[in-house]
């Protein structure tokens, strides 16, 4: 199995292991509740170095960038970062990323874990027409996660520089104990948070994880697994690929409206998106919560006016909102707030209703 | 911690008969493999389960759980206190957090579960896989 450079503080912490897309990583730590509600309410640490790290250098990087997203990156300035897609032909996702301009004809793209090598070919391959050099650093790169409303204070202990000057998402190059890193305002809890990006050594690694749950006990931060990771992110609706977002649905469809920018000239997806903007959409993505008692899972079948109509794509019960939510596709129609439709949870149907989104946001 | 008069299952739940009722729950084991016990869906009173089947389901945040019933017989009483306080279940596995109450067709399965020496054993040799 592949490990990050953290893993051996996981285990020093004591993480309940999981083999997740083939890497060795803590589910949780002293529990998911209790993760998830330390960082809505102080902090966690979180290893990501799990997350694809891609980078664009060369004349044409901007141009290759523009081609492959939906997002427009001609929008950036060196510091900022940008939600963005990769998408089909038709529209639909090959993977969510962000992307950093961290110079002029210099980028990184960050990618899904379990996406990281199909995006690298599909990269490489759309863009071969372009001036651009591009190198798949994932292997190299360690990414840990500070998030929750202390993260800027315990962060600050670390680093020699001025934090509060980093506007969400934004990034710095800076040193975290003496190690080069991009630090970003950024993060996939609905918190304030930094995600910040290294290479280093194990042992420079398992320090600095296990120095920041140190340093962030006495402002009662977490180390958090990926239990807490997935209930935080689903909380404020962001979108899990393999879930919520496919090669199936199309950025429209997942309501993602706001990362598709059809004016800023061709790029992969455009013309079937276009069409699909002037006829509109038939299906939406959703948030939804119950109106009986059940908890909502991937996978369980939807039903709307008694008809089987897909699938929940994301659910669990919400720790901080403590109530049982959900995401899922719904006709158009059907959608409006307010709608009811039924969830098959084993032998029941059971009663739900389209709610606004997010589920949580932060005050 | 001693639990006289306690079976055990290799699924952990654990099964204490008096007399004529066998009280069924799941082990202190099980409750920290789960995590945070969020949801029961219990059986109903009246309900007649075979050794074997899932009759409950316990759900954590992250994950569902079958419940097997390692005896056979009609539930007479279910812990209704679950509906709305699940993590008796992670606080008092043994106590408050039963979870269904069975009259036994024969207490001759019984011989079948484990008893603590043996159970402990057997986690032991969970532990070293």
């Amino acid at each position: 199995m592949k490990t990050t450079k953290f893993n051996k503080a996981h285990y020093i912490l004591k993480g309940k292991m999981i083999d997740f897309f083939g890497w060795d990583l803590p589910v949780q730590f002293s529990g998911i509740n209790d993760e998830h509600n330390a960082v809505r309410n102080t902090g966690g640490i979180f290893d990501v170095s799990h997350m694809g790290e891609i980078f664009f250098k060369g004349r044409e990087a901007l141009e290759a960038i523009q081609f492959i997203t939906s997002n427009n990156a001609a929008k950036l300035v060196p510091g900022k970062i940008q939600y963005s897609a990769l998408l089909t032909e038709r529209g639909c996702f090959v993977d969510d990323l962000l992307v950093y301009m961290i110079d002029e004809n210099h980028y990184l793209l960050v990618v899904n874990a379990a996406n990281s090598e199909k995006d690298f070919n599909w990269i490489t391959e759309k863009t071969s027409k372009f001036s651009v050099e591009i190198q798949n650093q994932s292997s190299e790169y360690s990414q840990i996660a500070i998030q929750g409303p202390v993260s800027e204070k315990l962060l600050s202990q670390f680093v020699d520089h001025d934090l509060s000057s980093i506007k969400y998402y934004h990034f710095i190059t800076g040193q975290v104990r003496g190690i080069d890193s991009i630090i970003s305002r950024t993060g996939y809890t609905g918190e304030d948070g930094f995600e910040v990006y290294f290479k280093s050594s194990e042992d420079q690694a398992v320090r600095l994880f296990l120095e920041l749950v140190e340093k962030g006990k006495a402002e009662h931060v977490v180390p958090t697994g990926l239990g807490a990771r997935d209930t935080l992110r689903l909380e404020v609706k962001m979108a899990l690929y393999g879930n919520d977002i496919d090669d199936s649905h199309t950025v429209l469809e997942a309501d993602l409206g706001w990362i598709l920018k059809l004016k800023k000239g061709e790029f992969i997806g455009r013309e079937p998106l276009l069409k699909q903007k002037e006829t509109g959409i038939s299906r939406k993505l959703i948030g939804f919560e119950l109106k009986e008692k059940g908890i909502p899972r991937h996978g369980y079948p939807v039903y709307v006016d008694n008809q089987e109509y897909g699938m929940v794509t994301s659910g669990t019960f919400a720790p901080y909102l403590k109530k049982p939510i959900g995401l899922t596709y719904l006709p158009i129609g059907k959608a409006e707030v307010g709608s009811e439709f039924q969830i098959g949870i084993r032998n029941r149907k059971v009663l739900a209703r389209v709610v606004d989104t997010p589920f949580y946001q932060r005050k | 911690m001693s639990l006289e008069g306690f079976k055990f299952t290799k699924d952990h739940e654990w099964v204490k008969s008096e007399a004529d009722i066998t009280t069924i729950g799941i082990t202190d084991y099980a409750q920290k493999e789960l995590g945070d016990i969020v949801y029961v869906e219990l059986p109903s009173p009246g309900d007649k389960i075979k050794k074997g089947e899932a009759c409950s389901n316990i759900e954590s945040v992250k994950a569902v759980n079958d419940i097997y019933t390692p005896v056979t017989g009609e539930i007479t009483e279910v812990n209704e206190a679950l509906e709305d306080t699940p993590e008796l279940i992670n606080q008092d596995p043994y106590g408050s957090g039963w979870i269904f109450k069975i009259k036994l067709e024969s207490h001759e399965e019984l011989d079948d579960l484990m008893d603590q020496e043996a159970y402990n054993q057997y986690l032991k040799g969970i532990s070293k896989e």
